[in-house]
């Protein structure tokens, strides 16, 4: 068993990857940080850095987890997770939701909906 | 004197609103192009050259100049925030101003760097000043002969000095000179290189190829390495000085202005040779005194010289181009071509025919620089958030102006195949390492030089000796045939050979 959580440097990341070790915790199963970005720009800050990576690694050690962190280029986070979770064992997906109008929606996509509607498995939708 | 009464009549004209305006949007732009990596001012203004169908000479000239000088400043941002070099002329720059931002002084870099480019862009504005007209009552006097021949010599020392591969220099050269030969000839009106196409006839617009080339070109080849992993950027707030970074700063700005300047005034062209002059000689400056963080771990220095260097040397620029006509960047050969779509004849009679233009262009430079430091101090943050722009669209964007401009040249669809044709030509030569500088000199000094040529030519009645008939001309081929053979020989003399030596030698 493996639980996945897609997580990003904001206060939705932050959410998601806190629900997610306590899910691990609970369930005692490793868990998957991952951390994507389409890389087509110059600079991503959603994309870790060397020192925020550093950071991650010592708070995941700290919380006794056992963990893994791991970063993509190229692909978007929704078919990212979604594909980690299709090979993984009996995996949950945990993701942190933000506020979007039905306009933004409609411009800017949505990553959750993604997803929500196309994992083959349990997600687990949390909110700062 | 009468230079600074001509000048002070330019700023009576620059100071018009409209003037005022154009310079703002111009270094807004250019430091807008000049963050970005890929993007820089020779391709802003080349995706503008239609706009000059529009806006009277100067207008246009007062904003392109803007774009010229802000792309320069801009680029040093991204050297320094990134350690990704906006431009080739930002290369020393993000040695030392890396490090500095990578120990969070930034802030700091960035003002040296702003400040810098200040000093040195009004000084060598100034200095534009001072010797075009000089050297402009000078180069009246030139015959054809000579003036094939020092042509000549800007494309050899452009071709052979920068960059690493003289091959290569010259495969972009006469892929360039080719170019420029389409079309009817001047004199007996036979076509060559038309391939039986009636479009063209009249020759290829430059525009078609300065856009095809540098905006499409650009694009695809981002296109093809569309994904890439994201750059860590160091996060910036306002930048400002030290009193101390101050005492170090202001040697190396007057020293780098002084090195920066002469090497953009002759024909050698570039900011690469005098800001990594610059830079050594600030290292070894700070290596007799002690103080202060020491080279290769953020000194001040090294950032404030080399850029210092870079703008001088882009204001040195203005010598060859408004004083003879010759474009040494690929930026003021787009800016040539722009002057010559007014019907204007860039050349030695410049200064005199359109001595409004002139001085008015000199004073909306210092103006312009001005408003870089006032704009962009407050701004850094701004210009460093840019860099989080998607590919896709920003090229997009680049795409849309750049068939726009192809398109309004003749209105003619045809012109849409010549720049696509163009944009693949700008993604080979990219791919294979080939320059662009040459290929673009290429295309416009071409024409130029064959009217001289025949000018030449035809005074002695098509006798080859009639090119070596003036002292100047026989004086100008003995240093090109000094500048391809100098390196080669001194490479031999002492091995390992010392490439800054030679490029010294070169340029001197």
């Amino acid at each position: 068993m493996t639980v996945l959580v897609g997580y990003i440097p904001d206060q939705y990341g932050e959410a998601a990857l806190a629900a997610a070790i306590e899910e691990a915790d609970r369930r005692g199963t490793d868990l998957l940080v991952l951390n994507a970005s389409r890389g087509d720009a110059l600079v991503d800050k959603r994309y870790l850095g060397e020192s925020q990576l550093g950071d991650l690694e010592r708070r995941l050690a700290d919380s006794g987890v056992a963990h893994e962190i791991r970063q993509s280029v190229g692909s978007d986070a929704a078919d990212e997770l979604v594909a980690a979770a299709g090979v993984a064992d009996d995996p949950v997906i945990v993701i942190g939701m933000r506020h979007r109008t039905p306009v933004g929606k409609l411009i800017m996509g949505s990553t959750a909906q993604r997803i929500l509607l196309d994992a083959p498995c349990w997600v687990i939708a949390v909110k700062p | 004197m009468e230079t600074l009464d001509l000048l002070a009549g330019g700023f009576a004209e620059a100071f018009s609103p409209q003037l005022l305006l154009y310079a703002a949007i111009g270094v807004l732009l250019g430091t807008f192009v000049g963050v970005l990596p890929g993007i820089g001012p020779a391709m802003a203004v080349a995706l503008l050259l239609p706009i000059t169908y529009g806006l009277d000479v100067t207008e246009s000239m007062v904003m392109f100049a803007g774009i010229y000088y802000g792309g320069m400043y801009g680029g040093s941002t991204t050297s320094i925030l990134l350690n990704t070099p906006g431009e080739s002329a930002s290369v020393m720059t993000a040695i030392e101003g890396n490090k500095m931002a990578k120990r969070g002084r930034a802030a700091q870099a960035l003002a040296t760097a702003a400040i810098g480019s200040f000093i040195a862009g009004t000084i060598g504005t100034l200095l534009v000043a001072f010797f075009t007209p000089a050297l402009a009552t000078q180069a009246v006097k030139i015959g054809a002969p000579s003036f094939f021949a020092i042509m000549l010599l800007s494309l050899v020392l452009v071709t052979s000095v920068l960059g690493e591969s003289k091959i290569r220099g010259f495969i972009g050269l006469f892929m360039g000179l080719t170019i420029g030969l389409i079309g009817l000839d001047l004199s007996t009106a036979q076509a060559r290189l038309t391939f039986g196409l009636l479009e063209l006839a009249d020759g290829v617009s430059i525009v078609v190829v300065a856009v095809g080339v540098f905006a499409v070109g650009e694009a695809l080849w981002v296109a093809a390495h569309l994904r890439r992993k994201p750059v860590d950027v160091i996060p910036v707030g306002r930048p400002f000085l030290g009193r101390d970074d101050w005492r170090r700063s202001w040697g190396p700005w007057l020293r780098g202005t002084g090195l920066g300047f002469p090497f953009g005034a002759v024909p050698a062209g570039g900011a690469e040779t005098p800001t990594f002059l610059s830079y050594i000689t600030e290292r070894k400056l700070a290596a007799r005194k002690p103080g202060g963080e020491p080279f290769g771990e953020g000194a001040i220095e090294g950032v404030a010289g080399p850029e210092a260097a870079n703008n001088a040397s882009a204001a040195g620029m203005f010598v060859p181009l408004l004083a003879l006509g010759l474009p040494v960047t690929a930026t003021a050969s787009i800016l040539l071509a722009a002057l010559q779509s007014y019907g204007i004849i860039v050349g030695p009679t410049l200064m005199d025919e359109q001595p409004d233009l002139v001085w008015t262009l000199l004073a909306s430079l210092l103006i312009g620089n001005t408003l870089l430091l006032v704009i962009n101090l407050p701004l850094a943050p701004v210009w460093a958030k840019l860099l989080r722009i998607p590919r896709p669209q920003l090229y997009a964007g680049i795409l849309f102006f750049a068939s726009l401009g192809a398109y309004s040249v003749n209105s003619d669809p045809f012109d849409l195949a010549l720049l696509l044709f163009f944009g693949g030509v700008g993604f080979a030569i990219r791919r294979f390492g080939i320059p662009v500088l040459p290929l673009i000199l290429g295309v416009i000094l071409g024409p130029l030089m064959e009217l001289k040529l025949r000018e030449a030519l035809d005074l002695s009645n098509g006798d080859i000796s009639g090119l070596f008939s003036e002292a100047l001309a026989i004086a100008v081929y003995v240093l090109i045939v000094l500048a391809l053979v100098g390196p080669v020989v001194l490479g031999r003399l002492r091995k390992p050979a010392d490439e800054q030596d030679a490029k010294e030698e070169v340029s001197a």
